[in-house]
């Protein structure tokens, strides 16, 4: 498989994923209500905004310089654990496509998707079943490889992705949250699905579009 | 909601002007909303950058000034400072002996404050050593949550460490004086109303006339449990009882007692509480060393109390008892 994803396909993820959050902003929020403090969908949507707002400003020429613009956009407007968290996911990623390389294949974005998913370990902390935003992410990135392993295009590989992001996200309702504030609920948290797992599935939703 | 205020998303940006239009000597870099000394950077002394959401007044800038922080980084409502925010304040006090960022134990602003070390790292060199608070025996200390909350000992950590590095100690020495108050501090806090977010505009929480939620965190999160109003003599005991079980505070062993009210709750309703407190205390043999009264970590307008109480020894003493010159604190000047 030698097809080479343009960096105008990231752009689009990007912007769909901004739009995507914009639509889901009260959603968001009202799941971080249950069990957080009723401010994800709100900060998500400033960051996003911003970040958007940055590659109306200059677009990188590069896939790995424009996911790294996103991030430091994410770090410095989203704030709370979610701007550590989203913001090292997109600076990761670029990291790992490189802010020079000229062409991605298929291969570089699972690459890149598995080096986000492991700043967001680094960063948080979190293990699986922990209730938190890793456990839609780290499915998705399984679900990618294995498609493109299975010679699948990267836009097959990604609505698999996208498939597993949701039902990641699902599964996060009946878990005990063991990070960030829901942890303080214990027994509590139980019910309610993860805010950031939600962020995540909207995420791949705005990959396999931008991919198709 | 009955508020003070213009627009709900000004309120940061406009107290930041209130601030250093009531404190000329105080300095504030509005772009990145940090407050600091107007004598910063001091050569040689350790800078004490602290930070957190806003909403907590007068945490953390209220505690910045002679003897106690050198810059506070106040992020939005109860959301963390960004790292540029945090990252802005240590080049504005940077001393060139090291500095020393108090963080207190919730995700987001280990996450900043973390990403902000690194950063002020990799640009400027400095040194940066992190002290979290983590006192609320509230929150059960297991590997199971987010570990215990930052509270009232921030306030006793930040004029305690901010008299030795004042006094001219190295950074970890510093440090080590911030760890040691947070290992022999503990809180617990009880709310008798929520707190309401201005942009939120509705309470936080639900709480009937005749309950109370023991163990609330300082954002309105939920605590131990929902009881039946009680009489002060009870939450007293409610509260400080958790906390002598926890740490052993054996008979002589001198402490900080530490009555906070949570923002909407009148002095003399803190100094009832203090007086059971006292009487708690007595009956335990634990003398009181020094007091602190007062609204000094707060939960915007939430009616409630918190205990804090910090075993002491001569030199922790001598170090409260330091000269601290700033909006909220100001003594021995």
């Amino acid at each position: 498989m030698s097809e080479n994803v343009t960096t105008a396909v990231f752009e689009q993820w990007v912007r769909g994923f901004a739009d995507l959050i914009a639509a889901n902003r009260e959603h968001l929020t009202e799941l971080d209500a249950a069990i957080g403090d009723a401010d994800h969908g709100s900060n998500m949507d400033r960051g996003m905004k911003a970040a958007v707002a940055a590659l109306d400003e200059s677009r990188p020429p590069t896939a790995g310089a424009l996911l790294t613009k996103v991030g430091m956009t994410l770090v410095s407007t989203v704030g709370g654990a979610s701007g550590p968290l989203f913001g090292t996911f997109f600076m990761r990623m670029g990291g790992s496509l490189g802010a020079t390389a000229e062409t991605v294949s298929a291969g570089d974005v699972a690459a890149a998707l598995r080096a986000g998913l492991g700043g967001i370990v680094d960063r948080g902390k979190a293990a699986p079943g922990d209730k938190t935003m890793y456990d839609a992410l780290a499915p998705a990135v399984e679900a990618l490889e294995a498609a493109l392993t299975d010679q699948a295009t990267l836009a097959t590989g990604l609505k698999a992705a996208r498939d597993a992001a949701a039902a990641g996200r699902d599964a996060t309702t009946p878990m005990l949250a063991r990070k960030g504030r829901a942890s303080y609920l214990g027994e509590r948290s139980v019910g309610h699905q993860d805010p950031g797992a939600a962020s995540v599935a909207l995420l791949l939703d705005a990959a396999a579009d931008a991919a198709s | 909601m009955k508020k003070l205020i213009n627009d709900p998303n000004d309120v940061v940006v406009e107290a930041l002007r209130g601030i250093e239009a009531a404190h000329p000597e105080l300095r504030v870099d509005h772009e990145s909303k940090v407050i600091y000394r107007g004598d910063a950077p001091k050569r040689g002394k350790v800078g004490l950058i602290s930070g957190g959401g806003s909403g907590h007044e007068p945490l953390h800038g209220g505690f910045v000034g002679l003897g106690m922080l050198d810059a506070a980084c106040a992020g939005e409502i109860f959301t963390s400072p960004v790292p540029g925010q945090i990252l802005a304040a240590t080049k504005l006090v940077d001393g060139g002996a090291g500095i020393l960022h108090v963080v207190k134990n919730y995700t987001g602003d280990v996450m900043n404050f973390e990403m902000a070390a690194e950063m002020a790292a990799a640009e400027t060199g400095a040194r940066i050593v992190s002290v979290v608070t983590d006192d609320d025996v509230a929150v059960q200390d297991s590997t199971w949550t987010a570990g215990r909350r930052g509270v009232g000992v921030t306030v006793l950590l930040e004029k305690i460490a901010g008299a030795a590095a004042e006094q001219g100690r190295d950074l970890d020495e510093v440090a080590q004086v911030a760890r040691t108050v947070n290992e022999n501090g503990r809180s617990m806090g009880l709310a008798l109303t929520s707190c309401t977010v201005p942009a939120a505009g509705h309470p936080t929480f639900d709480l009937g006339d005749d309950e109370m939620e023991l163990g609330v965190g300082i954002h309105g999160e939920p605590g131990r449990a929902r009881l039946p109003l009680a009489p002060a003599s009870e939450i007293a005991s409610l509260l400080v009882e958790p906390i002598l079980s926890d740490l052993p505070f054996t008979r002589g062993n001198p402490v900080i007692a530490f009555v906070n009210g949570l923002g909407g709750t009148p002095l003399i309703e803190l100094y009832v509480v203090f007086n059971e407190v006292q009487k708690i205390l007595g009956g335990r043999g634990v003398p009181i060393a020094r007091s602190l009264v007062g609204s000094y970590i707060t939960s915007l307008d939430m009616a409630g109390v918190s205990i804090t109480l910090l075993r002491v020894d001569d030199e922790l003493l001598s170090l409260w008892d330091a000269p601290v010159n700033t909006a909220a604190l100001r003594w021995g000047i």
